[in-house]
């Protein structure tokens, strides 16, 4: 056994430090003088995002403003944040909707199952991003709230186009 | 009586200005160049913001007033912040530090000749605050306080981080300034004088020191920003090691403050640069604005490439701190120690000798042989000064400075050490 001193012999043109220092300056001042930036300037500005982002939710509506649920349970059940609250209920001609749909925004881990359960395509996640509130209890989404949003929903992942093409 | 006539006469304009016309232009000269000072402050905190942010391929600052009001934002930011006061900390002291470490830089721009002697109606106008006839050394010793202020604050705050980035201060900061002052003797030697009005003169009529004198200029350029705390020296603060060094415990104003004072250090180094290596306020290749008679033209014309230099040299500032990585601490010290000052030794008595072998030879100090022998030798010096940095292993080693036979010495060392028990066997 020996101590296990590396010593390297390594050529002019990698120990230099004029040459490093005199290339770094140079590879400075280049990028200083491009004038192409990699800056998104946000608010004006977006990224665009994906096709399948998941967002916060979005109730779907028929056409004469119900919201699509037939509180069938399924999207309580499947949810493992369990962060969605669901009361049935059911009309004199036997037409079951929510009485109550919250979903806790804090608490959800938006994997989209709700969405892919759903039989009645009626929840879904959005492609969505800016949900700031000024309050904790702003992010618990009622039923309301989850029908009045307008923004895009997300696409659920189709095994025949893998990469969404 | 003579020495006394001659440093009056450096000072002493040609038509000497009434006492009421020179104490109202010093008053107007002091809040002129306090504001333009703050106001460089201010704006180079914007210029670096912005240059690091183009080095980057960023936008930098541009959502205040197009990003030019960003200095005002961070001033009104900076005043109304809360002042944290920590419990441990000696307060006097926690006080005055930012003070010590802001002055000395404000005070250093008193003796730096700006622009060329405004001929008014009213007599002559020195277009510098005040005209030491020891101007350099005065330099010196205000610049070799502005380490107390750093000292202080890391002492004071009562934090070992903040200690540790003062200790870092001061030993670099005392290391440096030998080889700043020694690099600045050839300059010295060639002018035959300490007032920075003299040198910008010697320089204006013979050659700028910098083609005389680029083995100088690269050791103060260098010393310059160790002495300034700028990367790659900016160990009293480095964050990745000790969070921001001295100033680790201050907030709002008192934090501004040390931030003015590296931004003052910078403009001063980078116009003190100017003045001894690059001419000063001379406008090369004529010696137009040398001469009387001194009009307001020609002061606005020298006090525009004044500018032009200083800022050439507060943008080498930021060139290379948004390019060079920070030494480490035995890397500093080795080559502060072990390399500028023999380096700026040896200069010395090479110049000095140069000097003399050249008088000697009937060639005087400002006929061309003169400097073209000093250009030759300085030539050669840059380059066998290339030749050797370009090896790269003075600064302590990226590069294991083991030689293969204490290698061998250490192996077997380690192997004996091995093949014997560690400890002798005990039973159970």
């Amino acid at each position: 056994m020996s101590i296990g001193v590396k010593v390297v012999e390594r050529p002019i043109q990698q120990t230099s430090y004029v040459r490093a220092t005199l290339t770094g300056m140079a590879h400075t001042l280049k990028h200083m003088l491009n004038p192409e930036k990699v800056t998104t300037q946000y608010p004006e500005q977006k990224e665009s995002i994906s096709k399948r982002w998941r967002g916060t939710h979005r109730m779907l509506t028929t056409e004469d403003g119900k919201a699509k649920c037939v509180g069938c349970g399924l999207c309580p059940t499947v949810c493992p944040a369990n962060c969605i609250k669901l009361v049935p209920g059911e009309d004199e001609k036997g037409n079951r909707y929510p009485l109550v749909f919250e979903i806790d925004e804090f608490r959800c881990i938006f994997c989209g199952y709700c969405q892919e359960v759903c039989p009645e395509e009626a929840i879904h996640v959005g492609r969505h991003y800016e949900n700031a509130e000024f309050s904790r209890e702003g992010f618990v989404y009622d039923l309301e709230r989850l029908m009045a949003q307008t923004h895009p929903v997300s696409e659920l992942w189709d095994p025949m186009d893998p990469k969404g093409e | 009586m003579t020495p006394l006539v001659a440093l009056l006469q450096i000072i002493g304009p040609t038509t000497a200005p009434g006492l009421g016309f020179w104490f109202l232009m010093t008053i107007i000269k002091l809040i002129v160049i306090f504001t333009v000072y703050m106001l460089g402050a201010a704006l180079l905190t914007l210029a670096e913001r912005k240059i690091s942010a183009w080095m980057q391929d960023r936008h930098g600052p541009n959502r205040v007033g197009k990003g030019w009001l960003q200095p005002i934002a961070d001033g009104v930011k900076n005043f109304v912040k809360e002042e944290t006061y920590p419990d441990a900390a000696n307060l006097p002291l926690f006080i005055l530090a930012p003070v010590i470490s802001f002055i000395p830089a404000l005070i250093t721009w008193a003796v730096i000749p700006f622009a060329a002697p405004w001929g008014s109606r009213w007599g002559l106008v020195e277009m510098v605050l005040a005209p030491l006839p020891v101007g350099f050394l005065f330099i010196l010793a205000i610049s070799s306080l502005g380490v107390y202020g750093i000292v202080l604050a890391g002492w004071s705050s009562n934090n070992k981080y903040a200690l540790l980035g003062s200790i870092r201060s001061s030993a670099q900061m005392v290391s440096y300034e030998i080889a700043m002052g020694m690099s600045t003797i050839p300059v010295l030697l060639l002018a035959g004088n300490v007032s920075l009005s003299q040198i910008v003169n010697q320089q204006a009529f013979e050659t700028w020191n910098v083609i005389n004198l680029t083995v100088a200029f690269f050791i103060f350029l260098v010393a310059a920003f160790a002495e300034t705390n700028r990367l790659p020296f900016d160990l009293p603060e480095a964050e990745s090691e000790l969070i921001t060094g001295y100033h680790t415990e201050y907030s709002a104003m008192k934090f501004s403050l040390f931030f003015i004072a590296e931004y003052c250090n910078m403009i001063t180094a980078s116009a003190l640069m100017a003045t001894l290596f690059f001419g000063g306020w001379d406008v090369p290749f004529t010696l137009w604005d040398n001469l009387a008679p001194h009009t307001g033209l020609k002061t606005l014309v020298t006090l525009g490439f004044f500018a032009a230099k200083t800022l050439f040299f507060l943008f080498l500032f930021m060139w290379i701190r948004w390019t060079l990585p920070r030494f480490r601490y035995d890397q500093l010290m080795s080559l502060g120690w072990k390399f500028m000052l023999p380096l700026a030794l040896a200069y010395i008595v090479a110049i000095a000798s140069l000097i003399v072998v050249l008088q000697y030879l009937g060639f005087a100090q400002g006929s061309w042989p003169f400097h073209l022998g000093l250009a030759m030798f300085n030539i050669v010096a840059v380059i066998v000064l290339f030749m050797i940095l370009d090896r790269g292993r003075i600064i302590s080693p990226a590069y294991s400075r083991l030689n293969q036979r204490d290698i061998a010495e250490l192996r077997a060392v380690a192997g004996a050490r091995h093949a014997a028990p560690l400890l002798p066997e005990t039973g159970d």
